[in-house]
């Protein structure tokens, strides 16, 4: 009898350790999940004196991937966006965060476009109101302009049918 | 060789005013309550990117980019509380190094005291159950020997 009360202390130690063994620290809940989009206006990356602005993408369901020369996971996805954009499944719009418009745009002729637009951020700002802190960050916005989705690294085939796919055809079936 | 180490650290320590300086010669300030709230707001805000780090410590690019935003909030008049909801609205609680005391953060504040407590619980018990010693008075004839005992050094320290 006496050793049930250590025994139930440690139990219950010993569960929250196990629960934390698995969880990644830095995948922080977005607070703009369910959320308006936060809006932005932003010169084009292909066409100077151009702009994109996210009101543009009103009634539709999109993707918002933003990626960086400098960043190394961003050209893991890369190949993955390339092949859902060749689906046509969904619309990406890119946003270039902090990088050189001339790198962006070579990285592109490179290894494809999968953006049917790419913004240019290049202060950082828009970034910081989207709550970007770990490229790539991948974000799902439905037709009302809602955050439904934030996906924080690099996007993995799984991620994409397993989560982000789903969601989008939900969302695209819906009535906005 | 233990000499050397002393000048390094010396160094070291005569080199930290400057390094504090050299954040408020990037941004000035119009008050001196603006430079406090300032320092305040980037020592307790959490740089996302490495996630023990503060915003006022971080070298990171997002650090540098969010004290020049804090920077320009409140020279713009804004409050610490609008630099502290602007950076939650974005950035979701766990910027916040002194969290908010919510349903979700109730083990975290008082989880402490509770294992404190539960601890002097568990001395107390155990305090309580330990057989007290057996102190029973002490017979006559022990008393005499005890009396004989001390007698007798008394008369060897007189000596």
């Amino acid at each position: 009898m006496r050793f049930i009360a250590p025994l139930v202390v440690f139990a219950i130690i010993a569960a929250f350790l196990y629960s934390g063994l698995s969880r990644d620290p830095r995948e922080v809940p977005s607070p703009l999940i369910g959320k308006a989009a936060p809006e932005f206006t932003l010169p084009v990356l292909h066409a100077e004196g151009q702009q994109f602005s996210t009101s543009q993408m009103q009634g539709r369901v999109w993707l918002l991937n933003i990626w960086a020369t400098w960043c190394a996971a961003c050209r893991v996805e890369h190949p993955l966006l390339v092949d859902l954009a060749r689906s046509q499944r969904v619309e990406i719009v890119g946003l270039n965060y902090k990088d050189d418009s001339t790198l962006a745009r070579q990285w592109l002729k490179d290894l494809g476009d999968p953006y049917i637009t790419t913004a240019v951020d290049a202060d950082g700002r828009v970034g910081i109101d989207w709550g970007f802190y770990g490229a790539p960050e991948t974000f799902v916005i439905d037709k009302a302009g809602v955050v439904r989705h934030k996906h924080i690294g690099p996007v993995s085939p799984k991620d994409l049918t397993e989560t982000i796919l789903p969601l989008v055809e939900s969302l695209q079936e819906t009535p906005g | 060789m233990m000499l050397r180490w002393l000048v390094l650290i010396g160094f070291l320590i005569s080199a930290l005013p400057v390094m504090g300086q050299t954040m408020f010669a990037e941004y000035p300030f119009d008050t001196e309550q603006q430079k406090r709230d300032f320092k305040s707001l980037t020592a307790q805000l959490r740089c996302l990117v490495c996630q023990n780090q503060n915003i006022a410590d971080s070298n990171a690019p997002l650090a540098q980019d969010l004290r020049r935003e804090i920077h320009d909030m409140l020279s713009s008049g804004e409050s610490r509380q609008d630099v502290v909801d602007f950076m939650v609205e974005r950035y979701g609680e766990f910027v916040l190094y002194k969290p908010v005391i919510s349903m979700k953060t109730l083990a975290l504040w008082f989880g402490p005291a509770l294992f404190f407590l539960g601890g002097l619980y568990v001395i107390w018990n155990m305090a309580r159950r330990r057989p007290v010693a057996n102190v029973a008075e002490p017979d006559r004839q022990s008393m005499a020997e005890a009396r004989r005992l001390l007698d007798e050094t008394d008369a060897h320290d007189s000596r």
